[in-house]
């Protein structure tokens, strides 16, 4: 459980960030919280040479909410988005499911644009982002640009980001008022990833629905929202099963999987049209 | 005089002995990081080994290339089997009477074994370096399953026991076969199944676990070639043990090999055996004369140091159609992987699986053992349980929830008019074993009413009502336990290990001042030695325990013992100490009638002094007579104050408990939640009783993740799937259950304060009260039995399998 060696970096902006990338090229990964890239390089199944720390670019750490959205620093953790008292009003479901992330000590460190950037299926925050309808910030050598994301997850660790961008902020559009939430997530223990985990978001006719850690990516599924903002329950249950293809691993056989993931969504849905209103 | 005042209530308080919530006095160094573990060991010059592991469960090794390895800077050798040959280390006995390979000798046997060794300069390099060296493997078909690896053309995974139809345990009958071992009368007890009321028969598995200790094993070995002198500082349960061992395999003389257990961040039977990387340490320490480190990863020690369990138990139960049980059968197939490297007493091959007719009066048994080897690590230690005790009632208190569905019958009535009654103690088992002592009825009697059982019962009968009728989706299922342990090994005349006796030792030394340092043969892994071995020295000679410093753990200081494990540090090491004590305290008693002038028979002990009888304000307080031992010539006694004693038990003790819990099921996801755990213990004489309750909690805790998602996986390659503590589950403090103690004191009558020792009951009890909580939900279904660990896929699947799922 020993890294190879690398050489570390630590910029103040981003710039010299982009700058590090483009040198080393595919040699060079950022790291947030290492929380996901730090056991990987003790397992050496990340061998890199460089490691470029984002922790000293003060930008990357704030949290606005202005202009009908929500603005937040990729380096912001876990407990800053979980304790930000203005989130909490405008956007109740983040603080929600980033409780239900790990153990108060990852979320001092682990970051919520690390959480989002690294491509890993078990992580809560794909899939929420998904369903709140979140845009990512990339930043790189060519400027800046945005990706939904929706659009982002290609496949397990695989995303839109290119290899000498860095996700720099995550913006969400405000909910309408009365919007309701919830945020269900099973899980072994605590520390653990998802068995089976779904954002939804009903309210004004509107509804989204995504899944975390059931398929090789987020799975968010327009069906299933169509369906929900139409009232229809089942169809929405039916749909987002048809969408995703859980995996056999220690958590269980495929079959549980899908079976748990209907009945979290229904117990999702549930909660959120008593809270919508 | 201000003692004069003082009451002997206060006087005996003031000690903190026996029976006193003595606060821990280790605590104030690990509450504060001050502890002393053997990675904290640092020495001028120390290297650091690491192993190159196999990726393969069953392969042939056909080149090994360490060159690369050895050109990077800092890397001073790699060490494989052909080096260590000559030296005759390629290959090491077990404690179990076979051999295993220190580093891979031709093949390997299951993924993670020890392949080289690779010397540095520090840990870094040493990591680096194991990466750089080449291994040709040619793969060998797997074999994971121990009903497989019996079959006549399963592939031969050792071919260095080719054509050896003798083990150390009697005839071998196939090439993966390595024991059969057989208690008591078959012949009877298949007369009993063959024309019983009602026979239940169930196979019961206690799946493969680990006991995963916090910190993991390791050693510094440091060979002093001016002197001679081999020190050994490792994680070692048993230091006198590991001294005469490494003497036999290495050929030093016992006087220049010192052993020390430093502070260990627990044990639960993981550091008993004789691992590859001490052997490794000590060559790579002999062949460059520096000190060498090894230190296990948490993948390392979860994959190759030893497992616990993985024995397939079938069960045949009799019983009279009142529900009296006439017999126990019971076939175990017990899956020992790559090399028989269990820690049992010579002659128990299958450690005491034979107390498996538990606390039950059961006429007639019969118990065999059949021993194979598969491509999996080796171990099969007592997690947390003297030698297979989990497994024996774990066995039994699941054929008795078994026979009670089996007889439509109440399984708290089943137990209690089968219980050994508390007249028939000492109590001769039909497996061989004489109980000492035991109130099975009193203690059941106790543990239902305190948990209100009959209310629990309505509750439960009305919430299925509920789930019949679609208002809940959760079951509540009753969890029964009453378990007997056997501890505190043992009695020289049947219990050694490699020919070493199991007794165990204490010697005290009272200083001129009167306090006093005591030595004992075993090792606290975070037991509390040093808190309660003071509490029996300050209760049986008048010195109070704060003024009283315990040491363990050194071989060149403390008296030869064989260590801690099976709950057999109070039961044999605590006996010693009162008998030492007690040797001190004659001759207290000499001293303190001398200066008093009157006869040794007219003074008696009084707490923390001898006074002289029918005159109490003339006495000697124990300050006092130990300075006299140190400035006064007395006729006829040798001057100073000391005592040792060596202690071979007559019996082993039998502590008991009676637990229950109450869970709730989630049928759709699986989930479960603890609603209610109560424990009560029997361990006789209590020396501190706050420490008691931890110990439960703890062990407690253990048999939790046990039952309920801790395992050790492999899949059909042989891969080990639960690597790492995302997926071996070891439960934080959220997952905790919250637990109620309680207790009955039933002494033994055999020790010489009457304990009986409580480290591993809870480990013993939980684990089928929790299982049985799950079997008890899903009885009214038609569930009968349903292997461990019941995590949420498993109970799950036993939702879906009785239809629960629509």
């Amino acid at each position: 459980m020993i890294p190879a060696g690398f050489e570390y970096h630590r910029p103040t902006d981003i710039a010299s960030a982009i700058g590090i990338l483009q040198q080393h090229g595919d040699e060079a990964r950022v790291i947030a919280g290492g929380h996901s890239l730090i056991p990987m390089m003790k397992l050496r199944m990340a061998d890199l040479a460089h490691l470029v720390d984002l922790q000293a670019i003060d930008d990357l750490r704030d949290i606005e909410i202005a202009g009908g959205e929500a603005r937040i620093g990729a380096m912001v953790t876990q407990h800053e988005l979980i304790t930000h008292e203005g989130l909490a009003g405008v956007l109740p479901i983040l603080r929600e499911a980033a409780l239900q992330i790990a153990d108060p000590q990852v979320r001092y460190l682990g970051t919520v644009g690390g959480n989002v950037a690294n491509g890993d299926p078990g992580n809560d925050m794909p899939g929420l982002m998904q369903c709140v309808d979140a845009r990512f910030e990339l930043v790189g050598p060519e400027g800046t640009r945005e990706v939904a994301a929706r659009a982002f997850y290609e496949a397990a660790y695989f995303t839109a980001r290119g290899d000498e961008e860095i996700l720099t902020q995550i913006r969400i559009p405000l909910p309408v008022q009365g919007t309701g939430y919830a945020y269900e997530k099973q899980k072994r223990k605590i520390g653990d990833y998802a068995t089976a985990a779904t954002a939804v978001l009903i309210g004004n006719g509107t509804a989204s629905v995504a899944m975390t850690n059931l398929a090789d990516t987020p799975i968010w599924s327009e069906d299933a929202g169509t369906a929900l903002a139409g009232g229809d329950v089942e169809g929405a249950v039916a749909a987002m099963l048809g969408a995703i293809e859980p995996m056999a691993d220690n958590r269980g056989p495929a079959a549980f999987k899908k079976h748990v993931a209907g009945v979290l969504l229904r117990r999702a849905i549930e909660r959120a049209q008593q809270r919508a209103g | 005089m201000k003692d004069d005042v003082a009451t002997p209530e206060d006087r005996s308080a003031s000690l903190k002995g026996m029976g006193s919530s003595r606060k821990r006095v280790e605590d104030v160094r690990f509450t504060q990081g001050k502890g002393n573990y053997v990675d904290d060991i640092r020495m001028d010059g120390m290297l650091f080994g690491d192993f190159v592991r196999s990726p393969y469960a069953h392969a042939r090794i056909t080149r090994i290339d360490a060159e690369a390895a050895k050109a990077v800077p800092g890397v001073i050798a790699v060490l494989t089997a052909a080096d260590l040959e000559p030296l005759g280390l390629h290959w090491m006995p077990t404690l179990a009477g076979d051999k295993q390979m220190v580093l891979a000798d031709g093949k390997v046997l299951y993924q993670g074994q020890e392949v080289a060794f690779v010397v540095a300069e520090d840990r870094y390099i040493a990591a680096d370096a194991v990466e750089l060296v080449e291994v040709e493997y040619e793969e060998l078909p797997v074999v994971v399953d121990p009903f497989k690896a019996l079959e006549p053309d399963a592939p031969v995974l050792r071919e260095d026991l080719e054509g050896q139809t003798e083990g150390a345990h009697g005839p071998r009958r196939h090439h993966n076969h390595i024991f059969t071992w057989e208690q008591g009368d078959k012949d009877a007890t298949e007369a009993v199944l063959s024309e019983a009321d009602v026979v239940a028969e169930e196979m019961v598995y206690y799946h493969r676990t680990h006991p995963c200790p916090l910190e993991t094993c390791g050693c510094v070995a440091s060979m002093d070639k001016v002197t001679g002198k081999l020190t050994v500082w490792g994680t070692f349960q048993a230091p006198h043990a590991v001294r005469t061992v490494v003497s036999l395999i290495s050929g030093i003389a016992e006087h220049n090999i010192r052993i020390i257990s430093p502070d260990i961040g627990g044990g639960f039977g993981n550091k008993v055996g004789v691992y590859p990387g001490y052997v490794c340490s000590v060559v790579a320490s002999i062949v460059t004369g520096k000190p060498v480190k090894w230190v296990e990863d948490r993948m390392d020690n979860l994959m190759t140091t030893a497992f616990a369990r993985d024995y397939w138990m079938q069960g045949k139960i009799a019983a009279t159609k009142e529900g009296r049980i006439t017999g126990l059968w019971c076939h175990t197939t017990a899956d020992h992987g790559g090399f028989d490297a269990c820690a049992d007493p010579t002659k128990f091959p299958a450690g005491f699986m034979n107390i498996c007719t538990g606390s039950y009066d059961i006429p007639v048994a019969y118990l065999a053992v059949d021993g194979v080897y598969t491509n999996k690590a080796p171990g099969g230690v007592a997690y947390r349980c003297s030698f297979r005790v989990t497994e024996a009632a774990y066995f039994i208190e699941r054929m008795v929830e078994v026979l009670a569905i089996k007889l439509g019958m109440d399984a708290a009535e089943l137990r209690r008019i089968n219980f050994i009654r508390a007249d028939q103690f000492p109590y001769q088992s039909a497996l061989g074993w004489e109980y000492d002592s035991g109130d099975y009825h009193t203690a059941w009697d106790k543990a239902l009413t305190a948990v209100n059982y009959d209310a629990l019962r309505a509750e439960q009968a009305q919430r299925l009502e509920d789930f019949k009728a679609g208002k809940t989706r959760r079951l509540i299922g009753i969890g029964l336990t009453h378990f007997t342990e056997i501890v505190g090994a043992g009695p020289v005349k049947n219990c050694d290990i490699l020919g070493l006796g199991m007794f165990d030792s204490c010697e005290i030394r009272i200083h001129p001042t009167g306090s006093a340092i005591a030595r004992l043969g075993t090792i606290s892994q975070g037991q509390g030695h040093a808190t309660t071995f003071a509490q029996i020295i300050a209760s049986e000679i008048g010195i109070p325990a704060d003024d009283i410093t315990l040491e363990e753990g050194d071989t060149d200081t403390a008296p030869y013992g064989l260590g801690t494990y099976g709950s057999r540090s109070t039961p044999v090491a605590g006996a010693a100490t009162a008998m030492a004590a007690r040797k001190i305290r004659a001759k207290a008693q000499m001293i303190a009638a001398y200066l008093l002038e009157v006869h040794d028979d007219d003074v008696e002990f009084d707490v923390d002094r001898f006074a002289v009888k029918g005159a109490p304000e003339r006495f000697k307080s124990m300050k006092e007579i130990a300075f006299a031992a140190y400035n006064q010539a007395i006729p006829g006694l040798e001057p100073g104050l000391e005592a040792v004693s060596y202690y071979d038990p007559p019996n082993m003790t039998y502590p008991f408990g009676a637990y229950i819990c109450v869970m709730e099921f989630d049928v759709d996801t699986g989930e479960h939640e603890v609603r209610q755990f109560y424990a009560l213990d029997d361990c006789g004489t209590r020396i501190n009783p706050m420490i008691i309750e931890g110990q439960v909690h703890g062990g407690a805790t253990e048999g939790y993740a046990i039952a309920m998602g801790q395992e050790i996986v492999y899949d059909e390659m042989g891969n080990v799937m639960t690597g790492t503590l995302m997926d071996f589950f070891l439960p934080t403090a959220w997952e905790t259950p919250h637990y109620t103690t309680d207790h009955t004191v039933t002494p033994s009558p055999h020790h010489p304060i009457g304990a009986k020792g409580v480290g591993e009951s809870p480990n013993v009890g939980s684990v089928p009260c929790f299982s049985n909580a799950v079997h008890d939900a899903f009885r009214p279904f038609g569930l009968t039995q349903s292997h461990m660990p019941h995590d949420h896929w498993r109970i799950w699947r036993i939702a879906n399998e009785l239809g629960l799922h629509g």
